[in-house]
């Protein structure tokens, strides 16, 4: 097949390209999510992003929550965004952060003022903003302008031997086209980490991601009380026949297909390496990584799966993929990319990640996503400990 | 031919069944994706989509092999047709 070397995209102020054009209304903090979705409401065309942190945090972690506030504020597929918080200081923060894109953005805090006060001045930026945002057409940007972040989930042995593979394939396709591309998952590499750092590009991206999955490894036996036999594999796992967590590790490793990582990146942290794959220190529970991969700048995202994971993310498109039978019987409606011909061997790899290829331009060209059309706006924080 | 067990790797000593399920007794093909060969087993359990087969007689210590790479330990030995999973097999790492 050959690869078309556009999509049809939002152009953003700082050069990068969205495949969506969303308006959102972040709240900095838990207490502030009531007023966010007030707005949203008011506002047609809007989006709030409830969740539950944002006070009393602290170092790294109070860092992480900052990050990953301007993060999804800066991913192109926001056109622009307004910020509610309790206080100006915090609030003023996160503005700031994302007003270096260029795009539109400002900040509502509610103390002196009151929810219903904030709601209707916030309301009244949100309308000038979403009627700004639905003038914006899309336009033809190259394929490079795709930052693809991927993660697996329920899955079973089947994402190993076809649906994880074939996202391998398309990896290895579309990184020569220069892609940006993103795999994350830390705890769900163990019993493969040592395969795993051999792919790392350079002798220094490999000590990198021994020494955050070291790191990882050392939390896990420090705080468990037993081990991880309760949750790695999960149960969904074990009844799609996976056994341990070295055999989910090496399934889920096949989703970089034959390529190196060129850098790991902090819970979402932006790369600043260039095109190629990156490796992030993520959790492996689907929102958490997804929310922090669009953080961090991406996308599209691609979600292999065996038994059936539901997740979407509010900002980043997420396109499901599964290669088992029962799955797309059962629950096809969750299922944008069907590969169980491959286990049939009525499809072969390569055919399987061109199909993908094909699902993924659709809907970067705006075709909405199966989680989109079911309403998955999953949005949720890592937290890296417990607040002061 | 139809395929009802795919297997990674030569080296491996286990399969993975890519049918509704496999009945005991049951005369299976099995395809290789390393090298595009084929093989033959019979069934000695009834074993479900995405569940594995035993390849070869595998006894308690033992290591699957799977991918080509070691995915854990034998901790009740398993016949040449048999099921492996969680009760026949655990995690080196924990």
């Amino acid at each position: 097949m050959e690869i078309p070397k556009s999509f049809l995209g939002y152009k953003r102020e700082n050069g990068r390209a969205g495949t969506r054009n969303h308006v959102i209304i972040l709240p900095v903090d838990d207490i502030s999510n009531a007023c966010a979705e007030a707005v949203a409401n008011n506002i047609k065309g809007t989006i709030a992003l409830p969740h539950s942190y944002g006070r009393l945090q602290f170092g790294a972690d109070l860092e992480l929550h900052f990050r990953t506030m301007i993060g999804t504020g800066c991913n192109p597929n926001v056109a622009a965004v307004v910020v509610i918080g309790i206080e100006p200081k915090w609030t003023k923060k996160i503005v700031d952060g994302i007003a270096k894109t260029g795009k539109p953005v400002e900040g509502f805090h509610i103390e002196r003022t009151g929810d219903i006060g904030t709601t209707m001045k916030a309301s009244k930026k949100a309308q000038e903003f979403v009627m700004w945002a639905s003038e914006k057409q899309r336009e033809e940007c190259p394929l490079s302008d795709l930052w693809i972040s991927v993660k697996c989930g329920e899955s079973d042995t089947t994402s190993g031997l076809a649906a994880n593979p074939t996202v391998g394939n398309l990896m290895d396709k579309l990184e020569p086209l220069g892609v940006h591309l993103c795999f994350g998952e830390t705890s769900e590499l163990t019993g493969a980490e040592n395969v795993c750092a051999k792919r790392g590009a350079t002798p220094e991206a490999s000590e990198k991601f021994m020494k955050t999955w070291n790191s990882y490894n050392d939390f896990i036996l420090k705080e468990a009380t037993d081990d991880l036999s309760e949750s790695q594999p999960t149960a969904g796992n074990i009844a799609g026949g996976l056994t341990t967590i070295e055999e989910k590790a090496f399934g889920n490793f096949q989703k970089i297909g034959n390529c190196k990582f060129i850098d790991v990146l902090e819970p979402a942290e932006e790369p600043t390496k260039g095109k190629g794959l990156y490796f992030m220190d993520t959790s492996s529970a689907a929102a958490e990584c997804v929310t922090l991969q669009a953080a961090a700048g991406f996308n599209i995202h691609l979600f292999p799966t065996g038994q059936g994971n539901i997740v979407g993310n509010p900002i980043e498109p997420v396109i499901k993929l599964t290669a088992n039978p029962l799955t797309v019987k059962g629950m096809g409606e969750h299922i944008d990319c069907d590969v169980s011909k491959i286990l049939t061997r009525e499809m072969n790899m390569s055919q399987a990640g061109d199909e993908l290829i094909k699902s993924t331009l659709r809907v970067a060209n705006g075709r909405l996503t199966c989680a989109e059309a079911l309403g998955h706006k999953e949005f949720v924080m890592t937290k890296l400990y417990r607040s002061a | 031919m139809a395929t009802d067990i795919i297997i990674h790797d030569k080296k491996d000593n286990v399969g993975v069944v890519v049918i509704e399920k496999i009945t005991p007794k049951q005369e299976c093909a099995c395809w290789i994706m390393e090298d595009d060969s084929s093989a033959n087993i019979q069934s000695m359990d009834e074993i479900p989509l995405g569940h594995k087969i035993a390849m070869i007689d595998l006894n308690e210590g033992d290591t699957i092999l799977k991918y080509g790479h070691d995915i854990g330990k034998v901790v009740k030995s398993i016949k040449k047709g048999e099921h492996v999973h969680v009760h026949n097999v655990k995690t080196k790492k924990w």
